[in-house]
């Protein structure tokens, strides 16, 4: 148990951070939201990744042969470690090399791999992940885009949503219905869909935050090859669970405000007893903050340990979220009341801190939801860590036509 | 012990809120909202004046209905309820409370018929900087009847009429009312977190200031209209937090998720029975706060800070619940869980956050328990 670098760490740690320092943007402090959507912050990003990927420092534990930097798990950490400590532009590439890319290799035949893994690498491709649907989010097992058979090639219809980046995707991976007379579960194969093709329209959502980082896709008769198909026909749902796995440790890190910023503002407010740093209830939640939050990053250590022995990401990994998320939100909200009547106030130029707690507010809602509800991840704890019996099931045994909606 | 609204009341409050449900839907809040040269909803306002709202405590001699502060209790629930996007708390919560606590006749006279009439929208202005208002934060001062300094934020503040603002004279805190059209008066629309119910700077610069109430007596003052606010406010906060859980509930029973409404599972049943409990909390401590404002009671202070306190817990409680409940469609912005969701920050904020007024209350305990 040793959380301090050995030499080999060390001497990682400080090529590295030589690296970064010779070839990425300085942290300025303040880093204002990079918009995606305009083509030369498109264009940093994947110059950036691409820098990354020819050094090795990209997909830093994919084997070299596909691009990877052929590393440790360690390495990846350190690496990312440094990385924080630099104003890296934004980076789209997350649900593909997190997410869809290792579905891929995971599953995928070495066609696929050939095709995929290796320009998503480097960042010239963007994946997107087509699971959830307006009748189904938790219950992503509950999917009605229907692919019907033709031939050598499938027809898909329906429609996905929630999904971040598909505006700017290239390539998405797409959950479909294949059996609609077999119990759900048994029902469903992966494929990949290229998102430019004529039948695919992706319409963003807008959220209650403003911005629009999200999707509605709609399929109309899209045709697709069988070549396009991951796994086996009725396969999917098995498929699906190694990338929602991988999608819960991606977005598992919390993040937002922090401790540190909550410490900063109360360092330059009043309560009616005096500065509110030297509150005892403040002081009291800070720390409580403070271990939620250290332990959220050593129990992801403990997760990175288990991953570089070997053993595949658990259901422990919903940790991070489960706490983080809620977090995020009570932090937001103590501190808007902290800054009373003036909290109000989310105009960056003139709120504390740049507005970092108003947009906490306002993001935090979106984090207690995606990649896993608070409510479903307390169960897969409860279910799947615990061992505690899942709730009576009315839609295990019973064919996916068959299964009640309310409609 | 009658500890619930007469029949009068309860008729007058539900006249209210089916005038509200026609009047003031969710497309009406959001043509606020989603409009930025919208402060507030013009015609909204001018419904409501002529169903007599404005005046409902003030007294018939001054143009009002002369019913009373529990009158004006029902009202506001029903305002909370609908999300009215007017600047109904401002006009009557403070600026009309303040006239009626401190004004001179004149004063009276002057300002408190055209309120009624829906003819001024007023303003509180009281902070300047983040944190908690304090004596010795307020910069803003009068000399020779003119009024300098900034106010931020300021609800209300770019379509008020009329100012009450506290500032100092002479090192000496008092409020002052200053009409905004005059003269020295500077106003610049603030981004905030709820653009339903609009906000503003306001940057004075000699602008004639005539003092409401005794000089010296401004923070008193202050925290009186901040009592009698916040046990109004408190109905608006149950008023949404009520309607936050009627939303869960609806789409409990509807949405369904692995077979079965989501509303059948135990997670959702106890978060929905816990923003029960919390909104009837809150309710009745709001209703012995309407009693001790309606009949001038000592316990006043405790009894707001208590009705203040609960409700902005119940509020902050049901509104990001009653958005966990619809899932990914709560994150978006054409459903309206996250108006409401503005709104208890607006409403938790506007007249000083709750870990204030827990202090404030606990110093009452104090105080009450020594005498």
């Amino acid at each position: 148990m040793d959380f301090n670098d050995t030499p080999e760490e060390a001497a990682y740690r400080a090529t590295a951070r030589a690296w970064l320092e010779a070839n990425a943007p300085k942290r300025s402090g303040g880093r204002a939201e990079s918009d995606l959507d305009d083509p030369s912050s498109m264009d940093a990003s994947r110059a950036w990744q691409r820098k990354k990927a020819e050094a090795g420092y990209a997909c830093i534990t994919w084997p070299k042969e596909w691009g990877g930097g052929g590393g440790a798990q360690w390495q990846a950490v350190i690496f990312g470690q440094e990385e924080s400590g630099f104003d890296a532009p934004a980076n789209p590439f997350t649900i593909g090399l997190g997410m869809c890319v290792p579905t891929v290799m995971a599953v995928g035949n070495q066609a696929d791999k050939e095709r995929f893994v290796r320009p998503a690498v480097r960042g010239d491709e963007i994946w997107c992940q087509l699971f959830s649907e307006p009748s189904g989010g938790s219950d992503v097992a509950a999917a009605r885009t229907r692919a019907v058979r033709d031939g050598d090639q499938w027809v898909i219809n329906g429609q996905k949503v929630w999904t971040s980046g598909a505006h700017y995707s290239d390539f998405g991976l797409l959950l479909a219905r294949t059996d609609p007379d077999v119990p759900k579960h048994k029902g469903l194969t992966m494929f990949w869909i290229d998102m430019k093709a004529p039948g695919v329209e992706v319409r963003p959502i807008h959220q209650m935050s403003g911005a629009s980082n999200f999707n509605e896709v709609y399929f109309t008769d899209l045709r697709i090859s069988d070549a396009q198909r991951i796994g086996e026909v009725g396969a999917g749902w098995g498929t699906s669970l190694v990338t929602l796995m991988n999608e819960r440790l991606a977005i598992g890190g919390g993040g937002g405000a922090s401790h540190r910023q909550v410490l900063k503002l109360a360092r330059e407010i009043s309560t009616l007893t005096g500065l509110a740093a030297k509150d005892n209830g403040l002081r009291e939640k800070i720390a409580d903050w403070f271990i939620q939050a250290e332990g959220i990053k050593y129990t992801r250590y403990r997760t990175l340990t288990a991953l570089s022995r070997g053993q595949t990401p658990g259901p422990e990994s919903s940790i991070g979220k489960v706490v983080g998320a809620a977090l995020m939100q009570d932090m937001a909200n103590t501190a808007l009341e902290l800054e009373d009547q003036f909290g109000i106030i989310s105009d960056p130029a003139s709120a504390p801190l740049s507005g970092a707690f108003q947009s906490a507010l306002m993001a935090a809602p979106g984090l207690r939801i995606a990649g896993g509800t608070d409510e479903i991840l307390r169960n897969i704890i409860a279910e799947r860590v615990l061992g505690l019996p899942q709730d009576v099931r009315l839609d295990k045994n019973v064919a996916f036509k068959d299964i009640p909606t309310g409609r | 012990m009658n500890f619930d609204f007469s029949d009068d009341q309860k008729f007058l409050k539900s006249e209210a809120r089916k005038f509200l449900e026609a009047r003031c839907t969710s497309a009406v809040v959001r043509g606020v909202l989603d409009d930025p040269d919208r402060s507030y909803d013009q015609d909204l306002w001018k419904a409501i004046a002529a169903q007599g709202w404005l005046g409902a405590a003030i007294d018939e001699a001054h143009g009002g209905l002369g019913l009373g502060r529990i009158e004006l209790c029902a009202i506001a629930e029903e305002l909370g309820r609908s999300l009215a996007p007017i600047p109904f708390a401002s006009t009557v919560y403070f600026v009309a409370e303040a006239l009626m606590l401190a004004g001179s006749e004149a004063q009276k006279a002057r300002w408190l018929p055209k309120i009624a009439a829906g003819e001024v929208i007023g303003c509180f202005a009281t902070v300047e900087r983040p944190g908690v208002l304090t004596e010795a934060a307020v910069q803003a001062r009068v000399e020779g009847g003119r009024l300098t300094g900034v106010k931020l934020p300021v609800t209300d503040g770019d379509i008020a009429d009329l100012a009450v603002v506290l500032a100092k004279s002479g090192g000496a805190s008092g409020l002052y009312l200053v009409e905004l059209a005059a003269p020295g008066v500077e106003r610049e629309t603030l981004q905030t977190l709820d653009p339903t119910r609009s906000a503003a700077k306001l940057t004075f610069n000699g602008a004639a200031a005539e003092p409401l109430g005794e000089a010296g007596d401004g923070m008193n003052l202050a925290e009186t209209l901040l009592n009698r606010a916040a046990v109004l406010l408190a109905f608006e906060q149950v008023g949404g937090a009520d309607k936050a859980l009627d939303m869960a509930k609806a789409y409990a029973l509807e949405r369904y998720a692995f077979g079965r409404p989501i509303g059948s599972y135990q997670a959702i049943k106890h978060k929905l029975a816990d923003m029960y409990v919390k909104n009837e909390l809150a309710r009745s401590n709001a209703y012995y706060g309407a009693w001790a404002l309606n009949a001038g009671a000592a316990e006043l202070p405790v009894a707001a800070a208590a009705a203040r306190v609960a409700a902005c817990d119940a509020f902050w409680y049901a509104a990001k619940e009653n958005l966990q409940t619809h899932g990914g469609m709560g994150y978006t912005w054409d459903v309206d869980c996250h108006l409401y969701y503005r709104r208890a920050q607006q409403l938790g904020l506007v007249a000083g956050g709750a870990k204030a007024w827990k202090e404030r209350l606990v110093s009452s305990l104090e105080r009450r328990n020594v005498a």
